[in-house]
């Protein structure tokens, strides 16, 4: 099987010899981020638990974030979506991306909207 | 006149078949559209997570104070450890699985063996290890009172560490007459599993010991459980505390709202279980290789497909670690 990988990441920046070399670049990659992400759930330094940004805290942005991060070299490096067409990738990924953004979007509005009602006790309509 | 069409006139045409849409193989394309499915069914769950907390948002449990036991360590409060430990093995079999991939793209058999063999391992050793996750959840730590409403009350002394109620509570002599068959007009069994300590043992011994605290689930400004005063605290166990909660099972829990312990359950439990199916699929796929079943058909691509599976069950873990116990 005549399989072309790309051996390349972080556009470029870090070039692998053999695709060996390069999965095992990667697995380190993910060992950092899994560690600065459980660093920071240990220690919660107050700076980033105080701010809040977009209503959320710093602190959960960055979990999040680094959780996508981790996301697209699982998805990309693992599972050789890097070296699938582009078709291929944008069918699998923006289905997702789209259809799970909306869900989340509207259960914690929803979600936020009962528990103002629970908490200010008036019911400004049947829910 | 032929009643049936032999020919389509599409032949060597794009609709003709034999075509490699997106030029994937139909086995792989297959496993795409489960991982996508999949994956929104995944979402559902943890969206439905969101809902719920959202809804609460004011008296979540903070998973880290739940989470803080390590196999072999009893005792020492060790916050994350072991599900980031459990993380690190599953991100590890899957690279030995991607690893076992490129093996086989080199028709190495004897190194896609070896490979396939430490992921199923991996598999195991996270499933093990969120058995035990279970075991330790649903056995319980401290002990809780839930008062009338269905709040969990917990208990500090006055340097706000938590206090077990096995260390304070009473030995009060009650009878408990055990009811049977033959003295119930509607009999049907006992109601639940009894807990070690009665509620008015756990209030005697409350309202015994001056340095005891009440905590509730509610958070304040600051993200962390209110401590009640000793008065309040009193007031708060004397009139509205109903029953003693040790552990958490699907009713109650004793670390906070018990949606909390359905939706680890549930989520966890269906990761859990794509996990367990995941290691019997590739251990079919092990012996599989063994056999030289893809090395007579010159290709080991179904190795390929069961491995897509298995970074799938790794990347849904790493959305379920965020989710549940760091966010």
């Amino acid at each position: 099987m005549a399989h072309e990988h790309k051996l390349e990441i972080f556009r470029g920046l870090w070039k692998f010899k053999s695709n060996v070399s390069k999965i095992w670049g990667v697995f380190a990659f993910l060992c950092v981020v899994t560690a600065v992400e459980v660093y920071l759930g240990i220690t919660k330094p107050e700076a980033l638990t105080q701010h809040r940004f977009l209503a959320m805290k710093w602190l959960n942005w960055i979990f999040i974030i680094l959780t996508l991060v981790k996301a697209y070299y699982i998805t990309w490096d693992f599972m050789h979506q890097r070296d699938e067409t582009k078709a291929m990738r944008r069918a699998v990924v923006w289905t997702a991306v789209f259809l799970i953004c909306y869900l989340i979007l509207i259960l914690l509005i929803e979600g936020d909207y009962i528990f103002d009602i629970y908490k200010e006790n008036y019911v400004k309509f049947d829910f | 006149m032929e009643a049936t069409v032999v020919k389509t006139g599409t032949e060597g045409k794009t609709w003709g078949g034999g075509n490699r849409p997106l030029n994937a193989s139909y086995g792989k394309m297959m496993m795409w559209f489960f991982i996508v499915s999949d994956a929104l069914t995944f979402s559902g769950f943890i969206a439905s997570y969101g809902f719920s907390r959202f809804k609460f948002i004011d008296a979540w449990p903070i998973a880290d104070e739940v989470f803080t036991h390590v196999p072999f360590l009893h005792g020492v409060p060790a916050p994350m450890y072991y599900v980031a430990f459990m993380t690190l093995v599953l991100i590890f079999s899957s690279v030995t699985m991607v690893l076992a991939v490129d093996a086989g793209h080199k028709m190495q058999k004897n190194k896609v063996i070896w490979y396939m063999f430490f992921t199923i391992i991996g598999g195991a050793v996270f499933v093990g290890s969120q058995a035990w996750e279970w075991a330790t959840f649903i056995k319980g730590d401290y002990g809780a009172v839930e008062t009338k409403g269905g709040k969990i009350l917990q208990f500090l002394d006055t340097d706000g560490k938590r206090v077990a109620i096995a260390d304070f509570a009473v030995d009060l002599p009650t009878e408990r007459a055990v009811n049977e068959r033959n003295t119930g007009v509607w009999f049907d069994t006992e109601p639940e599993t009894l807990t070690t300590f009665s509620f008015e043992e756990v209030k005697a011994g409350f309202l015994a010991n001056d340095n005891l605290l009440v905590r509730t689930q509610y958070l304040n400004e600051k993200g962390e459980p209110t401590v009640l005063s000793r008065e309040e605290s009193i007031a708060k166990i004397e009139n509205d505390g109903k029953l003693v909660v040790e552990g958490a099972n699907l009713i109650r829990n004793e670390y906070g709202h018990p949606l909390f312990a359905d939706f680890f359950f549930f989520i966890t439990g269906f990761h859990g279980f794509h996990v367990f199916s995941g290691v019997i699929i590739n251990i079919i796929i092990f012996f599989n290789v063994i056999l030289g079943t893809y090395e007579r058909r010159k290709n080991y691509e179904m190795v390929e497909k069961v491995g897509l599976y298995w970074h799938f069950v790794d990347l849904v873990w790493v959305f379920v670690f965020t989710f549940f116990y760091l966010v």
